[in-house]
């Protein structure tokens, strides 16, 4: 077996390989980043241009207390192992002094777990999952974008107002679609005892047979629809249901559906009317937001998608708390982070102390076709801070550190 | 009445799709036995060139002359393929071909995104069924009447190909005997060129046609490509008929199910799979098939337990590796320890592939169970890590034991196929039960204790049990009960007829192999810190087959090297590049074409070559080399 020559032989060479890179330069200052670049690339793209322009700009005003901002990226592949190994390689050779990034929910949640055995400061951009923050939060981790909770609380509030009283789901059958149904039908029935919920499918994620399961939906004959799907399966179900006429005289809510990376590959075909979140970039009209796009626009000749907004957020957030706790001790990051509040694109946001939840929170309005694409109309800014839970309850849920 | 036929129609519509699919797998591997795993890639190359061709001219005539145009040219690209890559390796161990195209399946993955870019491509609908009919109250989409249609057509055209021509007959017969039609003088070069172009072109007809009904985008190819091969498997291989009837009974079942079981079509085709082959083991319309003529035993090297020098070389190389901590960082260890784990998972499999003949392909679920099994005694149970080590992985044992029973009453791609159902089976517990598993976010908090927390401990820790299992199966390799096994599998009747209890021998040698890998996943579980349902899932299984065959099939242990090739080199490059997969697949390309017998079974091989002053093999055994071959 002289095969374990080898063994010894390739990691000798692998070594070597990192020793380099583990030399970081003093007058910098490491973030590690982690996202599904070759699995995801529709979301990540955008989202890698958003950092980018945050670390331009972070650079420009002078870095991280006079330090120079670096940004790691990696990939993880999309599987929650790669993700932990990525990020032992940015903590261990690369000397990172933070983790950021992920999209999927069980990547979040493997590399908040990490960062929680290492004593690593993490803030999570992308995942939705409630569990990130609440059931399985940590004190190492933070979260951006608004939970689950958050934009079903959202929808909630325009659905309830809807005068339909019986009620069909769809939704990929994983984690973040059966809490994203559970919470809506919850904070539904709260409002409005008087909803019957008539029928649910549950298509596997990417899989969604659409022909068979807007025939089952139809045939429940509900006067509205929750939606959870997107990407290619939101495609196939909203053309197969404008087909066979699911969508006519039925309201539809529908998550995310609104985001550009969504909504753009359903050009003329856009459902008129569904009550969506998402990101109207083309109608947002605040100073920080204007500054952005200009920002982006100039450099990438390309319009912003949500992704750019959660990358371009992502960095500002991670070097304002690396500024205020001026060290790069996790406890001391931890503190400055609690509480801290900054401008965002779209408005001011904070970082709770309760459950390090941000209060970033979405557009809410109705799809509209334009000029043969999807647009959004009729948005109002959500502000996530009205849509959480009582502390009493938050409490309840977070283990204690 | 009227919803119950109209989703009849649906089921046969999503029928349709499928069965193109399915057709062109099943000609291709009926007669060149090639499981070609870049039949989905295929699929999603119709579908994107067809894309570019239809938007490019419009009109009816521009749509349907873009979708016939789309899969000529991908057809084309197939046929390239099979002339510059497949050809070279026809003769490399069984499932070889399977590595190639499982390369080139990744190349495909991150070139469609470079030429096409990363967005969800929406499709021209079709001129002329863009609406549907009304039937009393429910509509019916017309273009998928015009699938209904076109697939019975297909059927019927491919059904006049193969019984009324000549090439038709010389496709049947290759299907049957490969080897006498060869032996009539048939040039078997060109047929199987025709048929592998036949095939991708049905592959990228099916993805075209997706078009009007679906986005076009990078994971089109993953999303068919196993639901594809259980149809055909279903079906029987090379059936055309059989796949046109699974893909209906698959389909109706899931429009039918989902009617009462909405969270059914996450594993129905791997139940109904299941459920066929343990009652017909060749699928509803395959046949037994006739005893291999081949004799490995004579086409390879003979094995040989170590010589006194390779030992001392095997501990020397151990211990080289075993200092590793003192140059080493944190980092470097992690990976190390993780290469240990997949020495053992590789091992494990090899063991079960080339000296059992037993190619499983959903090996993942032992690895994964021993994972589940250290999450729940140590989260439920709250058992100290050593205890864990020791009883996790006996439920990855448990599960080969109830799952090999099966599985061993089969044989060849219908074993591999059902170890497939039952990993998915498994995988979609895990994923559906929430309650216990965490559904898929999985179990969390599962660090080693304290002796072992440091990188160094965990690595020393994993290198010791990877040598301890490695050099365990090579023991059992050498033992009576190894010879029993290669006797099963070079000659299952021969063996029989000495009487060795074949099904008895090879169960043995499953549950073998399932105990080592769940013992892989134990330690997997304890590096990574959590348990998710990846770990049983497909992709695992397919990486373990890549790894056993880039080492090496017809070694003793090649797989050692195949683990640490593949894992090291797949590590490094998703560190470095987005573009991993491209890089990847293209390495293990060029490594099929230079190392057509693994890794190690090339080393072997030259080193043999070096040797030939040792006498010549007696006359009698060369011819009869020859003839096997």
């Amino acid at each position: 077996m002289r095969r374990r020559y080898l063994l010894g032989a390739g990691l000798a060479i692998m070594v070597a390989g990192m020793a380099q890179s583990a030399l970081a330069q003093s007058g910098e200052i490491k973030i590690g980043e982690i996202n599904s670049y070759s699995l995801l690339p529709a979301f990540t793209e955008p989202y890698r241009k958003g950092w980018q322009l945050a670390l331009e700009e972070v650079n420009a005003a002078g870095g991280i207390n006079g330090k120079k901002l670096v940004v790691v990226s990696k990939d993880d592949s999309g599987k929650p192992a790669d993700a932990t190994t990525a990020a032992n390689e940015l903590v261990s050779s690369e000397k990172v002094v933070m983790l950021t990034g992920t999209f999927l929910s069980n990547i979040g949640l493997a590399v908040s777990d990490f960062a929680n055995q290492k004593k690593v400061f993490f803030l999570a951009a992308e995942p939705l999952t409630d569990a990130i923050t609440w059931s399985k939060g940590n004190r190492y981790t933070f979260r951006l974008r608004p939970s689950n909770y958050m934009q079903a609380a959202m929808l909630a509030e325009a659905a309830a107002k809807l005068p339909a009283k019986r009620w069909a789901t769809v939704a990929p059958n994983y984690e973040y679609g059966q809490s994203a149904v559970a919470v809506f039908k919850k904070l539904m029935s709260e409002k409005r005892p008087d909803i019957q919920w008539v029928d649910e499918q549950w298509p596997p994620f990417g899989k969604l047979d659409a022909g068979p399961v807007v025939q089952a939906i139809a045939a429940s004959n509900p006067e509205a629809i929750l939606n959870v799907t997107f990407g290619a399966d939101l495609v196939k179900f909203v053309r197969e249901g404008n087909t066979r006429g699911l969508f006519k005289d039925r309201a539809v809510v529908s998550f995310l559906t609104g985001e550009p990376e969504y909504l753009d590959p359903l050009k003329e075909e856009t459902p008129v009317g569904w009550i969506v979140t998402g990101y109207p970039w083309y109608d947002i009209k605040t100073p920080d937001h204007d500054k952005f796009i200009k920002a982006y626009q100039a450099k990438f000749n390309d319009y912003p998608r949500l992704g750019s907004i959660v990358g371009y957020q992502t960095i500002k957030a991670a070097a304002a708390i690396l500024i205020k706790a001026n060290s790069e001790d996790p406890e001391k990051m931890i503190a400055a982070a609690e509480g801290l509040t900054m401008p965002s694109p779209f408005g001011e946001i904070t970082f709770r102390k309760i459950d390090h939840q941000s209060t970033l929170g979405a557009y809410v309005g109705k799809t509209a076709v334009k000029d043969g694409k999807g647009i959004m109309v009729d948005s109002v800014y959500r502000d996530g801070k009205d849509y959480l839970p009582s502390d009493a309850e938050v409490s309840k849920m977070r283990p204690k550190d | 009445m009227a919803f119950y036929f109209v989703q009849f129609l649906t089921g046969l519509a999503s029928a349709a799709s499928l069965f193109l699919v399915a057709s062109g797998l099943s000609i291709i591997f009926g007669v060149t036995r090639i499981v070609n795993f870049a039949h989905g890639a295929f699929y999603m190359l119709g579908a994107y060139v067809a894309f570019t061709l239809t938007e490019r001219f419009s009109g009816a005539l521009g749509f349907w002359a873009g979708i016939v145009v789309a899969s000529l040219v991908v057809a084309v690209v197939g046929v390239l393929v099979e002339m510059v890559l497949l050809r070279r390796i026809y003769h490399a161990p069984e499932l070889f071909q399977l590595l190639a195209t499982f390369g080139l399946t990744l190349m495909v993955q991150d070139l469609v995104v470079m030429i096409w870019g990363p967005n969800d491509l929406l499709g021209r609908r079709a001129p002329g069924f863009r609406g549907a009919v009304e039937f009393f109250g429910q509509n019916i989409p017309t273009y998928d009447l015009f699938l209904i249609a076109l697939s019975p057509i297909v059927l019927g055209l491919l059904w006049l190909l193969f019984q009324r021509t000549r090439w038709g007959v010389l496709v049947r017969a290759a299907t049957q005997d490969r080897d006498m039609v060869a032996a009539l003088g048939v040039n078997q070069k060109w047929l199987f060129t025709s048929v592998f172009a036949l095939g991708v072109f049905l592959a990228a007809l099916g993805g075209a046609l997706q078009i009007p009904r679906d986005a076009v985008h990078h994971a089109l190819d993953l999303r068919i490509i196993v639901d594809v091969f259980v149809v055909v498997v279903i079906g029987g291989l090379g059936s055309i008929i059989g796949a046109f009837v699974a893909a209906v009974l698959v389909s109706e079942l899931n429009a039918f199910g989902i009617l009462i079981f909405p969270k059914i079509s996450i594993i129905l085709v791997f139940l109904v799979m299941a459920v066929v082959l343990i009652v017909r083991p060749w699928g509803l319309f395959g046949k037994q098939e006739a005893p291999a003529r081949r004799t490995p035993g004579l086409t390879v090297n003979p094995w040989r337990p170590l010589s006194q020098g390779e030992r001392i070389a095997a501990w020397a190389g151990l211990a080289v590796a075993a200092m590793l901590p003192l140059v080493s960082g944190d980092y470097a260890l992690t990976v190390g320890s993780e290469i240990a784990i997949f020495v053992i998972f590789a091992a494990s499999l090899h063991f079960l592939m080339s000296v059992g003949g037993l190619a499983s392909f959903g090996h993942a679920a032992y690895f994964g169970l021993g994972a589940y099994g250290i999450a729940f005694l140590a989260k439920m149970a709250g058992l100290p890590m050593i205890a864990c080590l020791l009883l996790g992985p006996l439920l990855g044992c448990l599960g080969a034991a109830i799952f090999g029973f099966f599985a061993v009453q089969l044989s060849g791609v219908y074993f591999a196929m059902l170890t497939l159902a039952f990993a998915q089976i498994v995988w979609s517990i895990a994923f559906q039960w929430v309650a216990v598993t965490g559904g898929d976010n999985g179990i969390l908090g599962l660090w080693p204790e304290k002796w072992a927390a440091g990188p160094a401990s965990f690595y020393w820790l994993s290198i010791g049990i990877a040598a301890l299992a490695v050099a365990a199966l090579r023991i059992i390799t050498f033992s009576p009960f190894g010879y029993a096994l290669r006797a099963t599998r070079d000659s299952l009747l021969r063996s029989e007829a000495i009487g060795i209890d074949a099904k008895r021998i090879q169960w043995t040698a499953f549950v073998i192999a399932g105990t080592v890998a769940g013992v892989a996943g134990a330690l997997f579980a304890y590096l990574k810190g959590s348990v998710f349902p990846d770990s049983l899932g497909i992709s695992l299984s397919v990486d373990a087959l890549v790894m056993v065959l880039l080492g090496g099939v017809e070694t003793v242990s090649g797989a050692v090297i195949g683990a640490i090739v593949y894992k090291m080199l797949s590590i490094w490059l998703v560190s470095q590049t987005d573009l991993s997969k491209l890089v990847l697949g293209g390495v293990i390309v060029l490594m099929v074409v230079a190392f057509p017998k693994g890794i190690v079974g090339m080393l072997e091989t030259l080193r043999n070559l070096r040797r030939r002053s040792e006498p010549a093999k007696p006359a009698l055994l060369k011819s009869r080399i020859e003839g096997a071959e």
